[in-house]
């Protein structure tokens, strides 16, 4: 390797200027300064949310960071649900606002009964952190949509309660309707059903993954790529797309 | 869930007891208290009566003699470690904007950016409890840092263990792994390296070192004190509770107070909820400009944190006890002074930015109370329920306390131990090409040379987006300034096999290979911390290795133009008989270096992901095999003498590689040490699956060694550097210029590391023999 370009910020998106996107902090949120920063690279301007305050500001979507809000007490997830915050994020949701759900945020939007399911401990009781490949499974949610299906993608993954659960019912379902977005390839890393590492509501506007594309947007700070070490920005399209999801929305 | 600073805390309302007041003291000079029992010798016993002039009070004793121990006072060490700041040249000082003595050292990067950072020990915690120990470690040093007022941004941990095959090892493997990650995990801070050694001289007394790395700007740095009439004095962050008071617990069985509690844990239990809390909010304290000065509560608690606040101050202390928030009520008022409960701050507060300051503690949920204010007396007063129990010189409890020049001696086994060298010893070396290949082998399958995936993948190395390299790259790399890609490098090393050979040499050999890995990523290193594990400070035979290793580290550094900036010392780790070859550790002193990186998107990677590209080895190699990897390995062997320093060209190889670095010659660089060549080019191959193919005739024959040397040798001031040949004949240039022997080795391809006329290793069966000794013995 040499010298590593920095990442420009992607402006080529059409119409997405002034796109404003929520970061919520809850406490114990770790994430939330690197999703502004995803959002920011993407083109969009980054708007801070914090958990206390119901106003979501007006902004045209929010992502729910990864992190331990709350230090994952109870279960995590459970008590943030609670947040003043996510009474108005469930109701802007259901009127289909793109929300993305990260790691931690993704068992926010389970235990708001956003998404179906939960995550348990991975089953091998170990916290685990990896460049994990990824198989896109959906190509149409408000967060994929500049993907391809069938796509391999490379992001990190880090997480100690990260093995997705549901009864057969849902997972029936969920595969039936086309609504599990993303699937562990090669390496299952916490025992998730089915390999699911993220599944989307009936809407295509809620999205909730494992994984954290929000670590892999820079060149010279993601998992390593075919261009070189920590070369890779498949993270980045997660953001594009749903810039672009608002333009054709 | 936030107590506004008026509330008094909820406990119940016992009869007021008969406590030991000043007064008390004074008036029963003769009444017997456990100065033994809490770790205080006769003669500091009496000194302290000469100093109060009548005996202390109970709550003084247990002040005194937790602020006079060995861990918060220094006493065996202070007279040695002063060589580090006489050795400290002018132009050493040229970036240091904080030096020894404070929370942590603070070192100018550039741009009006200013990092921070520190390695501290919490070794005999982590062995009777290792999760919580550990967690706490991390716990601890996080909040060094946050004290000085800047962001955390990454940790690293050095551990060493006793051997993998006792049974003991997993128990105490199993729970610092977790425990370093459950916390630092949970902290939002990137793990971007450290050390994992096993050694039976640590079985019984692991070492759990911690370091934290901090970034701040230059306006921002703050040193806790406690200055300014009338400023309010306000503990905040968690209850004040019974866990890790030791010796403390002692005082319990004083019946001076009704209803005291039963033994409690003397290991703290860590909350890094909490802690991810606190850093916030006191980020935004020191943002909003409401605060004069933060010190965390750490070793000796309360105790600790109001002397040393009202020491450094130019005033005095007055502390209500009544109003510190309790976990439990029943704690005495010895508990409450020596509890270390975790994640509590003290803050000096102006009376007229209180409001403010409680607002932002109330936005976090983060429990206040004002417990006391700065005043001219000169003294530190603590009251109980109303009476005087503490009145001192706050000087004498955190700053003047007993010194000892503790007798030292040469060990009388130092000279069999150096007289009994691998060749003297006659050990076998490998000779024919399969024999060498096997050897290969068998050291990178070695639980020492082993990959640490099974370890650094507990860790979470992406949170907050800025980490440019991480384990198993020589050294951490952070980006500090996201526009300009201005950042820090970080390396931390000790052989404590190289110690015990020689610990003077050991501990230059250990700066000197810090300083070469952070070199090897092409930054410039800076400024330096340590950790120094050592035994028994009252052992002759161990303190003659404390100061051997801080004459030769101080030296080193004076040389390499490197500071010591802050660290931390650790003895009595060592359970065996005095004045025997294993009464102890191996001497460890681990030294942690920093250095800077005008844009860290530039920085080397250990490892080339490139077919094609030439091969240099810079450096020379000797017969150097004395306490080597192949030795403990094959051998089982440790004697004779560790491998020479050279400082000089050290410092000539790390020019060369900042230059490679910024020139962007240099594809990727990876420094030679434990194991010898051949283990740099398979680890080097493993990192991105791209093999190599070397030939040795260079180094034999300009450097006069056989193969087996040539590939397992450790001497010191080698790397190998890949470049595309383009480049070759420039970046060769280059490094004579500096004056660094270079010559070619090979060149980067293929699926094998192969060694012309000797061997051949398939990287499938390399990365076999690597990755599977962890998890096969701790799955």
């Amino acid at each position: 390797m040499s010298a590593i370009e920095p990442t420009p910020a992607a402006t080529s998106v059409p119409g997405i200027e002034g796109a404003r996107i929520g970061v919520i902090t809850f406490p114990g949120t770790l994430d939330d300064r690197d999703a502004a920063r995803a959002v920011r690279l993407a083109g969009a301007e980054a708007v801070s949310l914090w958990h206390a305050d119901a106003s979501l500001q007006d902004v045209d979507a929010v992502v729910l960071p990864g992190g331990f809000s709350y230090g994952d007490y109870l279960r995590a997830g459970a008590i943030s649900r609670f947040a003043p915050a996510m009474a108005a994020v469930v109701d802007a949701a259901n009127g289909g606002m793109p929300v993305l759900g990260i790691c931690n945020g993704f068992q926010v939007l389970t235990e708001a009964h956003l998404l179906p399911g939960s995550m348990v401990k991975n089953d091998h009781l170990h916290f685990v952190c990896r460049e994990q490949s990824l198989i896109v499974e959906n190509a149409r949610t408000a967060w994929t949509n500049e993907f391809r299906r069938g796509q391999q993608i490379k992001i990190p993954l880090k997480n100690q309660d990260g093995q997705f659960v549901a009864d057969e019912r849902t997972l029936d379902e969920l595969e039936g309707e086309g609504r599990v977005v993303f699937r562990y390839d090669g390496w299952n890393p916490n025992g998730s059903r089915r390999d699911i590492a993220g599944i989307t509501n009936d809407r295509g506007n809620v999205v909730g993954l494992m994984p954290h594309p929000e670590h892999a947007v820079e060149r010279g700070f993601g998992p390593a790529s075919a261009e070189g070490p920590r070369a890779g920005v498949d993270g980045l399209t997660f953001f594009t797309s749903v810039l672009s999801s608002l333009v054709h929305a | 869930m936030t107590a506004p600073a008026s509330q008094a805390p909820s406990r119940p309302t016992p009869a007021v007891p008969r406590l030991d007041t000043v007064e008390t003291a004074a008036a029963n000079p003769d009444e017997v208290q456990p100065y033994g029992e809490l770790g205080l010798k006769e003669d500091e016993y009496q000194r302290i009566k000469d100093i109060l002039g009548r005996r202390p009070t109970a709550a003084e004793l247990a002040m005194y003699s937790v602020m006079w121990s060995e861990h918060c006072s220094y006493k065996s060490s202070k007279v040695h470690l002063s060589k580090f700041g006489e050795k400290v040249t002018d132009e050493m000082k040229e970036h240091l904007l904080v030096g020894i003595g404070e929370n942590a050292g603070v070192v100018d990067i550039g741009d009006g950016w200013a990092v921070t950072f520190k390695v501290e020990s919490h070794n005999h915690p982590s062995f009777v409890e290792p999760y919580q120990g550990a967690a706490t470690g991390v716990g601890g040093i996080v909040r060094d840092i946050i004290s000085m007022g800047a962001r955390p941004v990454a940790v690293m941990d050095q551990l060493r263990f006793g051997a993998v095959d006792h049974p003991d090892t997993a128990r105490v493997v199993h729970g610092v792994v977790s425990g370093v990650g459950g916390y630092g995990n949970s902290l939002g801070l990137p793990n971007i390296g450290g050390e994992l050694v096993f050694d039976g001289s640590y079985q019984g007394n692991p070492l759990v070192n911690a370091l934290c790395l901090g970034v701040l700007r230059h306006e921002d740095i703050h040193l806790a004190n406690a200055s300014g009439l009338g400023n309010k004095v306000v503990l905040f962050g968690a209850r004040t509770g019974g866990d890790g008071i030791g010796g403390a617990s002692i005082l319990a069985s004083e019946t001076f107070e009704d209803g005291v509690p039963a033994k409690r844990p003397s290991v703290q239990v860590g909350d890094p909820f909490m802690e991810k809390v606190l850093i916030e909010c006191c980020l935004e304290l020191f943002s909003a400009k409401v605060v004069e000065g933060i010190q965390d509560l750490g070793a000796a608690g309360i105790s600790c944190a109001t002397s040393e606040l009202a020491s450094n101050g130019d005033g005095g202390m007055h502390v209500d006890l009544d109003d510190v928030l309790l976990r439990d009520p029943s704690l005495n008022a010895g508990e409450i002074l020596m509890s270390e409960s975790q994640e509590r701050m003290m803050a000096v507060v102006r009376p007229d930015q209180l409001d403010a300051f409680l607002a932002i503690t109330s936005k976090w949920e983060v429990e206040t109370a004002v417990i006391g204010e700065v005043n001219d007396s000169g003294r530190l007063t603590i009251d109980h329920h109303g009476q005087r129990i503490v009145d001192v010189d706050p000087r004498t409890v955190a700053h003047e306390g007993p010194v000892y020049n503790r007798p030292y001696a040469r060990p009388e086994w130092q000279d069999a131990l150096q007289a009994d060298s691998t060749t003297a010893a006659g050990l076998a070396r490998p000779a024919s090409g399969e024999e060498l290949r096997e050897t290969a082998l068998t050291l990178l399958a070695s639980p020492n040379l082993a990959s640490k995936a099974w370890v650094t993948n507990q860790y979470d190395r992406f949170v907050q987006g800025n980490t440019a390299l991480a384990q198993p790259d020589d050294s951490g790399v952070i980006r500090v300034d996201e526009t300009t890609g201005l950042g820090v490098a970080l390396a931390t090393d000790a052989n404590g096999r190289y110690g015990k050979l020689d610990p003077r040499t050991g501990a230059a050999l250990a700066l000197a290979e810090a300083y070469r890995n952070v070199a090897t990523s092409g930054a410039k290193p800076l400024a330096v911390t340590d950790c120094l594990n050592f035994g028994s400070p009252e052992h002759p035979d161990s303190m003659w290795q404390l100061v051997e290793a801080i004459e030769g580290l101080a030296d080193a550094c004076q040389e390499l133009g490197v500071p010591v900036t802050g660290g931390n010392v650790s003895l009595y780790n060592g359970t065996g008989e005095p004045g025997q070859i294993d009464s102890s550790i191996h001497p460890t002193p681990v030294v942690g270096v920093l250095g800077v990186l005008d844009d860290v998107s530039t920085a080397l990677s250990s490892g080339w992901q490139t077919e094609g590209l030439s091969l240099l080895l810079l450096g020379t190699t000797r017969d150097e095999l004395d306490g080597s990897a192949w030795a403990d390995v094959v051998h089982s062997h440790l004697g004779g003498l560790p491998p020479r320093v050279d400082l000089a060209a050290e410092k000539a190889l790390a020019s060369a590689l900042v230059e490679a670095r910024q020139t962007g010659l240099a594809a990727a660089a990876h420094d030679l040490s434990e194991g010898g060549l051949v283990q740099g080019l398979l680890e080097a191959s493993l990192r991105f699956g791209i093999g190599a193919s070397v030939a040795l005739e260079g180094v034999t024959g300009r450097d006069k060694v056989d193969p087996f040397v040539a590939l397992f040798a450790e001497s010191t001031g080698r790397v190998i550097v890949a470049v595309d040949p383009e480049h070759e004949g420039e970046l060769t240039h280059l490094a004579e210029d500096a004056g660094v022997p270079v010559l070619r080795l090979g060149t980067t391809g293929g699926d094998a590391v192969v060694v012309e006329g000797q061997f051949e290793i398939p990287l499938s069966e390399a990365r076999e023999a690597h990755e599977a000794t962890l998890p096969r013995i701790f799955g």
